[in-house]
This record gives structure tokens, C-alpha cells and sequence, in this order.
């Protein structure tokens, strides 16, 4: 048997990725896929799917077993020649807009939809108001400055100053 | 000026009743779409003979409750003799739906703890179950006689429940 040659950390890395990528692949049930895109778009429709059991997980990534027969009836409507539309809605027929990680824009959703929007906007405008007004002050007062007026300026300010330390 | 200085105050406020009025809530309860609309339909053998099927539509004209069950599921167990009381009540007869089991095991299960249900639809693959967008065992769904889903509740089932769902719903005269 030859040599490795492999430097030691460089194989340990290797067969931590290897362990890493073959628990990923263990997780998900083999299916017979009729082509590279079929195989594509199931990956990304079911990535958008929700579990129902494990809420903060998708159907690609849970293993609940409701999750695979949801991942069943995926694939069998797909191979079935249905729409991803379809499939959605059948799903959304059943368990609701929350199935969807996408859920459709309606007036039930639009907090959710532009919600984030409305408050950059105003995040914005108040952000601009502000700066506005900052901009405008110092502006004014040192529009056209000469020593002498500096110098009155000080002059004053330090008097302020002493009468409050007084 | 003195309004803009409040303002944190107000958005904390505001904040602090939004955050308020989610305590308390189950953000795991999914609102099931199925309410005022017709039960999905079914044709499943009985558990205690797969000769024999049942047919959403052979239920209609009967009020009934259907409560999803496994005998894999411990919140069924749970739940098992409050389903009895009420079966026994007789006013409204609960039909089993076996979700997701095997006939062995769901048949033992019945014989231990009794079996209050007037029949047990036998759901093995699980697919009737994603019809009724079921998502865990126990639900319960109460189906009115012309087929309309009235209400649904998920987890076991006791009194106060009962009292709260389903109780104000059957005061109403069934359809048709």
C-alpha cells in the first residue's frame, strides 16, 4: 500500500468534511429523480416549504416523519406533471400560508411584505430631517467668518462660561 | 421639541403592547384553512375490518366529531378517556381517524384502553391525514351534517375545550 501523501492536518480536515457531507446527504431520503432539473427544482421547491412539526425548519432540512410524506407527495405531484403553483396551493389548501416561506401578498400579509420598507422609509426620513438641520446650524453661524467676529465669538463664550462656573 | 423627545417613549410604548399581546399566544397553533369549508374527501377502510370502507359521503346528515389518533401518540392516551366520556354521551358520535399506524398495534391499543369510537377510518400512509392538514396527534375536527369543517383543535381534548370550540357551535340546529 502506498504512502499517503497527505500531509496529517490536511486528512483530518478531509474526513471532517466527508463526515460533514455524509450526515447532509444521510438525512434526505433517496429518491429516483428523472433528471438533473427535476432533481433541481424539487431541492428548491421544497426549500421553501415549511414543516408543519418543526417549525423553523423546511421540508429539505426536517426529519419529522410528516416531513417526508409531504416530501413524497411533492415529488409525486411533480412527477405527476403538476405545477410548482399547484403543488403550493395544494399544500396551502390544507395547512395554510404558513407552509409557504414565501407567503402571497394580501392584505393579511402586507405588515409583512412592506413592513420592513416602511420602516426604512421613515428611519430615512427622519435621518435625513436631522442631518438637514445639523448641516443648516453650524452654516449659519460661520457663513463668512473674520478674526474679528471669531474673536467676539470666544470672547462671549468664555464669558458664558466663568458666569456659570461662578 | 418636547414631542420629539417622547417619541422613544411612545415607540417603546407601542412596542411593549405588540410584545404583550403575543404573550400568552401558541405560535406553534397553525390556523387550519379547512374552517367553513367541505371536510376534504375521504374513502378509507375501517381499522377493524379493511374489507369494509367509509366514505365522507356516507357520513353526511350525521353532526360528528373526528379525532385523529395514533397508537404511537401519548397525547392521545391523554385524551383517551375524555373521548370515551363524550362517545358514551352519545349526543355526538365520534368517529376515529387511525393516522399514520399500524392495524396491529391500533387494534391492541383499542382493546387496552377501550375503544370509544362508533368506527376507525385506517389511515396508514398518512395521506387522508394531509387532506384534513393534519399536523400532530391528537386533533379533533367537529363536521357538520351537510359535510362543513366547523371546528378544529389541535392536542388532546378535555372539557374546557370542549366547552370553548365546540360547545357554543352545536347549539346551532345542524343543516339540511
Amino acid at each position: 500500500m502506498p504512502e499517503s501523501r497527505l500531509s496529517t492536518p490536511l486528512r483530518a480536515v478531509l474526513l471532517a468534511a466527508g463526515l460533514l457531507l455524509s450526515s447532509q446527504v444521510l438525512a434526505i431520503d433517496p429518491q429516483d429523480f428523472e433528471s438533473p432539473a427535476q432533481e433541481a427544482r424539487y431541492w428548491a421547491l421544497i426549500e421553501e416549504l415549511r414543516c408543519l412539526v418543526c417549525q423553523n425548519q423546511n421540508l429539505a432540512d426536517s426529519d419529522a416523519t410528516l416531513a417526508k410524506d409531504l416530501r413524497d407527495q411533492v415529488l409525486e405531484m411533480m412527477v405527476a406533471g403538476q405545477s410548482n403553483e399547484q403543488i403550493k396551493s395544494f399544500l396551502a389548501d390544507r395547512y395554510g400560508d404558513f407552509v409557504l416561506y414565501r407567503p402571497p401578498v394580501k392584505p393579511a400579509t402586507w405588515g409583512l411584505w412592506f413592513g420592513p420598507l416602511v420602516l426604512v422609509l421613515i428611519g430615512g426620513i427622519a435621518l435625513t430631517f436631522n442631518l438637514r438641520r445639523r448641516r443648516a446650524l453650524p452654516a449659519q453661524v460661520l457663513a463668512d467668518p473674520d478674526q474679528e467676529e471669531l474673536d467676539r465669538e470666544l470672547a462671549q463664550l468664555e464669558a458664558e462660561r466663568e458666569g456659570k462656573e461662578q | 421639541m418636547k414631542l420629539t423627545l417622547l417619541l422613544p417613549l411612545l415607540a417603546f410604548v407601542a412596542l411593549g403592547v405588540l410584545l404583550k399581546s403575543g404573550i400568552g399566544k401558541d405560535p406553534t397553533l397553525v390556523p387550519s384553512p379547512l374552517i367553513a369549508k367541505p371536510a376534504p374527501a375521504f374513502d378509507l377502510p375501517l381499522l377493524a375490518d379493511q374489507e369494509q370502507r367509509l366514505t365522507r359521503d356516507d357520513l353526511l346528515g350525521t353532526r360528528y366529531l373526528l379525532n385523529v389518533w395514533g397508537s404511537w401518540c401519548p397525547a392521545c392516551q391523554v385524551e383517551h378517556p375524555y373521548i370515551t366520556e363524550l362517545a358514551e354521551g352519545g349526543e355526538l358520535p365520534v368517529y376515529g381517524l387511525n393516522w399514520k399506524d399500524e392495524a396491529g398495534e391500533a387494534k391492541r391499543w383499542l382493546d387496552y384502553f377501550g375503544n370509544p369510537y362508533r368506527a376507525n377510518l385506517y389511515d396508514p400512509s398518512g395521506r387522508t391525514g394531509i387532506d384534513f392538514g393534519v399536523y400532530g396527534a391528537p386533533e379533533t375536527f367537529l363536521i357538520d351534517a351537510d359535510g362543513t369543517v366547523l371546528a378544529k383543535h389541535v392536542g388532546p381534548l378535555d372539557a374546557q375545550i370542549f366547552a370553548e370550540t365546540f360547545a357554543p357551535l352545536l347549539t346551532a340546529e345542524p343543516e339540511s
